[in-house]
């Protein structure tokens, strides 16, 4: 059996799909939900390089490369506001964090 | 047209006395630090008077002598549209003479209210209003476009306001301030609305461009009735003439304005503001000699007018509401008078009238002064041995306004019977009628005031209210003068009243007799009054029966007008000085007739109860109905609880979980893609 498009699309879904639901079923940590996006974004990165590897272009991957880097500072950010947001509540619980309920 | 007039000095005329009420208006009171005393504040008022009467006599000099004329716009306010909105002048026979009669008469009072009001705090504030009062009246007389009349109109109205409130710590003045100024929009309401009709359909608000348009606006309908245009504009000017000049059933405020000082009742509510309606009807006879209908309307109202408010007159006690009831009843003359399309005829009692009015009044006041501020005409009699010079004017005056062959109101009055006579419109039939009685009537009351006042007993140590009244009467008048507690005899006034009462006696008497002649038979208003001989032949009639001044007056002896107010002079003579308890006797006779001219005809009683309380009920109904419930409970609350019900449902959906809103956006996501990628 060789390993198809197709193979690696499925791979990319369902990362995505444990993503997501990680967003959705995480009511503790607002680290985890994080890691969850950084999975996503990797998800959407294995699609890049699978179509980049089955087109023969090349650009899919110079992508990838710009989407890490994009990811990393993303989750400084993320991980600097975090910091703040347990200097402010004291905790990152994220079944606490309701301030947005109107 | 010839430019022989200037234009600087024109509008020197109303400026002058405006600066004049200026300086005594904000030097002269607390506005300015009180920086100039009283002696320069009517120093101030009285010159800037003195310079308009000296322009205006030069003016009307020019006008009579050289035919001069003068129409120009000096200053354009703003222009909307193609209408366009100025200040000029328009000078012809008509304005200047009105700018005479006003400054003459205002210089007079002005004169006279240095003795009148001597004792007075608002002595500064009184020069500063009639000076006011002079200015816009001048406005309104020389303006040459409707806006600045109106403008003239609505500030003499204020002045009159402020005037009839002068002693606002009194409750009667300010009810009498707040009715003349509600009444008097009843009519300009009417007058504005007769302007815009005019300036939407001949689209100008200048005099000269409106009456050229005249025969295109008298061939229009109202749109959407079959009313004609032109009547409809005269009728709605008319109203507007009816509150000002004090035409039934708008007259009820003119009574009352006697709560003013005197000097004012006799500028404002005697000789001028009150006839800024006729001049305003006489100005736009182009317009009036349109319509048949409006005439007989104006004929109908001044008829009544004329009549009823003279029977009104008998029944007073108060000197000047004698002479107001009067003022109205010659109003009402003049009205007719314009009704038979006789507007010189109407202009000339004007003149005449404010001459002897204005005299009568302020002798009036001479006499209110000598009696210690006692108005009541019970408790006088016997002045005339006191008062010589009060006296022999306040008679004069009397004839003249009785219409006595060879005084001024003779020949205006006589013309008038005669041009209601003349007149072929179905009203003048009523109107003869009421003129004549009018006549009567008018000699019956003026010399039942005359020797009440001037001979008879001396009834002034009877007055009941005097004594014990003396602190209220102070409070009251704001005069401080009841000090002394004893009655002394009256004295006369000094020479400041006495002077003008002379001053104005003389054109009183004789101004008829000159100027008859020229006013109505020349050419003096020629290019001022329009009339259509064709359909109003009643100037051609008496032009014909004109022989001179003197003939009319001697043809006067014989006439039907002389003999009634001879009656009337000899009936009040017996009832007043013979028979002194015959009126009494009358009076218990003739109870509920008395009792209808008591209540002035239940037409206050009428206004109070039955317009200003629908009015109120009206208020109320509107305030609990419409705006309590309709505007604040439904549309404002009820907005606030639709979006409240509204935004209480959405927000359960706000939960401020991230994990919520990132469901509803990957939920929003696949629904957006499931109709894009399938269902398009």
């Amino acid at each position: 059996m060789t390993l198809t498009l197709g193979h690696f699309l499925t791979l990319g879904a369902m990362l995505f799909a444990l993503s997501v639901i990680g967003i959705f079923l995480n009511r503790k940590n607002l680290i985890v939900l994080l890691m969850a996006i950084e999975l996503m974004l990797l998800a959407v990165n294995t699609n890049f390089i699978a179509f980049s590897h089955y087109l023969g272009d090349l650009h899919g991957q110079i992508f990838v490369f710009f989407i890490l880097t994009v990811a990393a500072a993303e989750s400084a950010i993320g991980l600097a506001i975090l910091v703040v947001l347990f200097r402010n509540k004291t905790n990152i619980n994220v079944d606490e964090l309701d301030s947005l309920k109107g | 047209m010839s430019q022989t007039l200037s234009a600087p000095l024109l509008a020197a005329v109303p400026l002058a006395p405006l600066f004049g009420a200026l300086m005594a208006g904000v030097m002269g009171t607390k506005f300015g630090g009180n920086s100039i005393g009283r002696r320069a504040s009517h120093t101030f008022a009285i010159l800037g008077v003195l310079v308009a009467f000296i322009l205006s006599a030069a003016t009307l000099k020019s006008v009579a002598m050289d035919g001069a004329r003068f129409n120009e716009n000096l200053y354009t306010w703003m222009v909307v549209g193609g209408l366009k909105m100025e200040i000029g002048f328009l000078v012809d026979g008509l304005t200047a003479m009105m700018m005479c009669v006003v400054t003459f008469v205002s210089l007079m009072v002005h004169i006279y209210t240095i003795g009148y009001m001597e004792e007075d705090d608002g002595y500064n504030r009184f020069f500063s209003y009639i000076s006011l009062f002079t200015f816009s009246m001048l406005m309104l007389v020389m303006s040459n476009n409707m806006l600045q009349l109106f403008f003239g109109w609505e500030a003499v109205g204020l002045v009159s306001y402020l005037l009839i409130g002068f002693w606002y710590n009194k409750p009667t003045a300010i009810f009498a301030n707040m009715k003349a100024f509600l009444v008097n929009r009843v009519g300009d309401f009417g007058f504005i609305l007769g302007i815009s009709l005019i300036a939407a359909y001949a689209g100008t608000l200048s005099y000269t461009e409106a009456f050229a348009k005249a025969n295109e606006l008298a061939v229009l309908t109202l749109p959407g009735t079959d009313w004609m245009l032109v009547t409809v504009i005269c009728i709605c000017l008319f109203i507007g003439a009816m509150g000002k000049s004090a035409q039934f059933p708008l007259h009820v405020w003119l009574p009352d304005s006697m709560e003013g000082p005197t000097p004012i009742s006799a500028l404002i509510h005697a000789a001028t503001m009150v006839t800024a309606g006729i001049f305003m009807v006489a100005r736009m006879s182009p317009l009036f000699e349109l319509s048949e209908a409006a005439l007989n309307f104006i004929m109908i109202i001044g008829a009544i007018t004329a009549l009823f408010m003279g029977f009104l007159g008998i029944i007073q006690n108060d000197i000047k509401r004698v002479v107001a009831y009067s003022t109205l009843s010659q109003l009402g003359y003049m009205t007719v008078a314009l009704g038979a399309s006789a507007y010189s005829v109407a202009v000339f009692h004007l003149m005449t009238h404010a001459f002897f009015k204005a005299l009568l009044f302020l002798a009036a006041g001479s006499v209110i002064m000598g009696l210690h501020h006692n108005q009541d005409i019970r408790w006088m009699g016997g002045v005339r041995k006191y008062m010589p010079i009060t006296w022999i004017t306040f008679l004069l005056g009397s004839l003249a306004l009785i219409g006595t062959p060879f005084f001024s109101g003779f020949y205006s009055k006589d013309e008038i019977i005669m041009a209601v006579q003349a007149s072929h419109l179905p009203a003048s039939g009523f109107a003869y009628f009421a003129v004549l009685a009018g006549v009567f009537v008018t000699a019956f009351y003026s010399f039942r005031l005359y020797f009440l006042v001037f001979h008879g007993k001396e009834r002034f140590d009877q007055n009941p209210d005097a004594h014990h009244d003396h602190h209220a009467a102070t409070v009251d008048d704001s005069h401080g003068h009841d000090s002394h507690a004893v009655h002394h005899h009256p004295k006369e006034s000094p020479w400041v009243v006495t002077i003008p009462l002379i001053l104005l006696a003389i054109p009183s008497v004789i101004i008829g007799y000159h100027t008859i002649g020229p006013m109505l038979f020349g050419d003096f208003f020629k290019d001022a009054i329009f009339v259509n001989v064709d359909i109003h032949k009643g100037m051609e009639v008496l032009t014909e029966e004109f022989h001179g001044a003197a003939a009319l007056a001697r043809h006067g002896f014989s006439a039907t007008p002389f003999w009634l107010a001879l009656a009337g002079v000899v009936s009040s003579y017996y009832m007043y000085m013979v028979n002194p308890a015959l009126p009494a006797a009358i009076k218990r006779n003739v109870m509920p007739l008395y009792e209808l001219l008591e209540n002035k005809y239940y037409l206050d009683w009428f206004n109070e109860n039955v317009l200003a309380r629908g009015a109120r009920g009206l208020g109320t109904l509107f305030w609990k109905v419409g705006d309590q419930t309709l505007i604040d409970g439904a549309a404002v609350n009820g907005s606030w609880r639709v979006v409240g019900l509204i935004s209480s449902v959405v927000r359960k959906f706000q939960t401020g979980y991230l994990y919520d809103y990132a469901l509803s956006m990957v939920l929003g996501i696949f629904v957006l893609m499931t109709y894009f990628v399938w269902l398009k």
